[in-house]
């Protein structure tokens, strides 16, 4: 994991030292609360229907067990004791007193932490797979390379003030656990066959009010070329994107303004001109962004009997079988798995993490983990390098502190935002919606045998909750004052990536279990074997889907 | 006579401000003396103001550094603007009539931007500060440029990109 020197230590306390003196200015009436507001939002601190909600940056998701165990004291002292864990991987705090925030930021400097560009018309943490490092089907590891971007993007004098907020991803894998394409740049990495590494580069991808999915505009970047390309890309956006209208302000709208082809000339003839400049990477700098991601001290293990032993303790119990079905998934080193904490038994808002679970974490990180634990843009927590022989030990502690669900990837695994409930942009709420949702499906045999289902749920258009690109998404409306509900079906954040398509009409909140059963029973009856959700709706289309769900009763 | 922000001190504000023209940049009078004219009045006036040594221009914030280009240095001093202070393509063309056109007179960032934008700005390669708001107060506004002492990326006050200088 990347660790703070001096330089990011002394940036770091500035920022704080700076806010501190911002916030002291607003409170004594010197600072017009239209200028500390796009300032407390680049700390992280939005103000919200009850509450501020302070946005703590986990950098492409990366935690160790100190910063957890900050983490767990924040939420105690500071605020009502539990956070949040976003679905861009960030913590939120969803209680603090504004007039802490200064304190709690000066905290989390303590161990490498902030909310600096977390919220803000500026580029936002970068996120990234949380499988980095570790997955069986990673072609490179695309952690240095975000480290490497995020401190190039870290108060950029030039970008802070941009037309609207700006997020990046990247993917080094096969499979995209990072949803790059709706992303306003995705970074997929390619490596060729003569060994030379690269990115894919999509710009304009992003969900919200204009859903959009990202268009290729380079098709292989040097890596070394990975910031004066990135700059040309923020360039031209900043000197070219709509001001006159906030919905109109995203890249996305000007890519598809100029066309991804005419846009991609323009970034090319800006970068023309640096390209060779200083910021061009470095070798030695490539290098020393990799020396902190190397492998921990990993044993050597026999993986056949590792395996084994597992399944002779698997055979003894059911209950340990599925989780290891679900929450548990391969390793590219022999003998060692990569396991999910769910965050989502059904009663708790999905991705809520109480002070005293977060120690718990804290404490399976450093027995189980080599000390660091993973943030996932799903809501759940990855401990990314368990020995297959602890893990039913780990199992059990997990299952203690209510870890164990074993549903990553099903139905009841719902990405789901605050919505009504915290959001003061809500038009309904979501939390209840998912909660109904994880009652209707509570027979976990069924639910498996539904297979991997991406069911996500927002309060508003904002589509914090990514229903755009969820097989299942359901978008929280308002009609006349009273909350209900779009259904969406077909889309996808992986590698497939697309929008989902709107049903019809919307359902009250009493109908929503029912619906969601209706569109499930529709998909079981038309599969062929081994078909997901998403391929049987590809397959057959909305239609059957819409007869079953607004079929007049009799 | 109001007083601005340049290189790092108060000073008195020699040069006045010509504001956009309603009507045709043609017919805009221009007094002698040390003043800034919006590039609608130099692009229109060019052939008598070019002879002058004491005018400035100022772009605002949807004309380009590329609409001066080479000519910058013609200059003494190039003003941004700011309409509003969120409005923030003044820090790329600051950055571009510096990095790209090689200008090396005054860039004056005037309008309403803020003190908390200043040492951003003064990494875009703005030197001079003339604030709308004749109650700001520059003894304050000027500790604003010491928020920060060490940068990670390249800019114009510091090419050099941390990682170039990281040992
Ligand atoms: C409760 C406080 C929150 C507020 C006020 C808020 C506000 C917003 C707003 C205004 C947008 C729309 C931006 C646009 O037009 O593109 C947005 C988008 C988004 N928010 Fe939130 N949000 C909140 C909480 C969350 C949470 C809890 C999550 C994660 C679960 C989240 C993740 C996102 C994501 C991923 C987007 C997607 C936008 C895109 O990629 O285009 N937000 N949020
Ligand atoms: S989707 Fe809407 S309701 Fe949900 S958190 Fe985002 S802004 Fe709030």
């Amino acid at each position: 994991m990347y660790i703070y020197d001096e330089y990011d230590n002394s940036i770091l306390r500035q920022r704080v030292a700076q806010f501190r003196d911002q916030t002291e200015r607003f409170l004594a009436g010197s600072l017009p609360p239209e200028q500390f507001l796009p300032l407390r939002l680049q700390n992280g601190l939005y103000v919200q229907r009850l509450a501020p909600m302070l946005r703590i940056n986990v950098p492409y998701g990366m935690l160790n067990s100190t910063q957890i165990r900050k983490l767990a004291h924040i939420a105690r002292h500071y605020d009502k004791g539990y956070v949040h864990v976003s679905t861009r991987q960030n913590i939120q705090f969803n209680w603090p007193d504004l007039t802490e925030v200064p304190d709690i930021l000066s905290e989390l400097a303590d161990v490498g932490m902030h909310g600096t560009q977390s919220s803000g018309n500026c580029i936002r943490n970068t996120t990234s797979d949380q499988f980095a490092g570790v997955a069986e089907d990673e072609i490179v590891d695309p952690r240095p390379y975000c480290e490497i971007i995020r401190q190039w993007s870290s108060f950029h004098p030039e970008f802070a003030f941009l037309p609207r907020k700006f997020k990046i991803a990247v993917t080094g894998s096969e499979k995209d656990r990072a949803a790059v394409q709706v992303h306003d740049i995705g970074l997929q990495i390619i490596l060729k066959d003569s060994g030379e590494i690269g990115f894919k580069v999509y710009v304009g991808g992003g969900l919200g009010r204009t859903p959009v999915i990202g268009s290729v505009i380079r098709e292989f970047l040097p890596e070394e070329d990975l910031l004066p390309y990135l700059e040309a890309i923020l360039r031209v956006y900043n000197l070219s994107g709509r001001r006159d209208n906030k919905y109109k302000a995203r890249i996305k709208i000007l890519v598809r303004a100029l066309t991804p082809e005419v846009f991609a000339q323009k970034v090319e003839a800006e970068w023309e001109n640096t390209k060779d400049g200083y910021s061009k990477l470095t070798r030695a700098e490539i290098e020393r962004a990799k020396s902190f991601f190397t492998e921990p001290a990993y044993e050597t293990i026999d993986n056949a009997a590792a395996q084994a032993a597992v399944d002779a303790q698997a055979a003894e119990s059911v209950a340990f079988s599925k989780w290891l079905q679900r929450n548990v998934r391969g390793h590219r080193v022999p003998g060692y798995a990569a396991v999910t904490l769910s965050l989502k038994p059904t009663g708790v808002a999905p991705g809520d993490i109480t002070d005293s679970q977060l120690e718990i974490i804290a404490n399976l990180a450093d027995e189980f983990s080599f000390g660091e634990a993973r943030t996932t843009h799903e809501q759940n927590i990855v401990l990314a390098d368990v020995k297959k022989s602890d893990l039913f030990t780990l199992w059990q502690k997990s299952k203690a502190a209510g870890f164990a669900t074993p549903n990553i990837g099903t139905i009841t695994d719902i990405i789901c935002c605050p919505g009504g409930d915290f959001c003061s942009l809500a038009n309904a709420k979501s939390i209840p919606i998912a909660e109904a949702i994880q009652r209707q499906f509570d027979d976990l045999d069924y639910v498996y045998d539904l297979g991997d289902i991406d069911l996500n749920i927002s309060g508003c258009m904002n589509a914090c909750g990514h229903h755009h690109v969820g097989h299942i998404g359901i978008l929280g409306v308002d009609k006349a004052g009273k909350e209900f509900y779009q259904v969406q079906l077909g889309g996808s954040a992986s590698n497939d990536a697309s929008l989902g398509d709107v049903l019809g009409p919307s359902f009250g909140a009493e109908v929503m279990p029912d619906v969601i059963q209706k569109l499930v029973n529709v998909y079981v009856e038309n599969r062929t074997a081994e078909e997901l959700f998403i391929d049987t709706y590809r397959r057959i289309g909305a239609t059957p889907f819409k007869e079953r769900v607004y079929a007049k009763a009799n | 006579m109001p007083k601005l922000i340049k290189d790092g001190a108060i000073i008195e504000n020699t040069w006045e401000l010509i504001a956009k023209p309603e009507g045709d940049a043609a017919e805009v009078a221009v007094p002698a003396g040390h003043v800034i004219v919006p590039l609608s009045v130099w692009i229109a006036q060019k052939a008598q103001l070019q002879t002058r040594n004491d005018v400035g221009v100022w772009l605002d914030s949807d004309e380009f550094a590329e609409d001066i280009g080479e000519e910058a240095n013609r200059f003494p001093v190039i003003g941004v603007n700011f309409p509003g202070f969120m409005d923030g393509r003044a820090f790329s063309t600051a950055r571009l009539l510096r990095e790209r056109y090689g200008f090396t007179g005054e860039v004056r960032a005037v309008g309403n931007f803020i003190r908390d934008q200043l040492c951003y700005l003064r990494r875009c390669g703005v030197n001079a500060f003339a604030f709308a708001n004749p109650e700001a107060d520059l003894e304050v506004a000027l500790k604003s440029l010491a928020d920060f002492s060490e940068y990670y990326q390249a800019s114009v006050d510091q090419p050099l990109p941390l990682f170039r200088r990281r040992a």
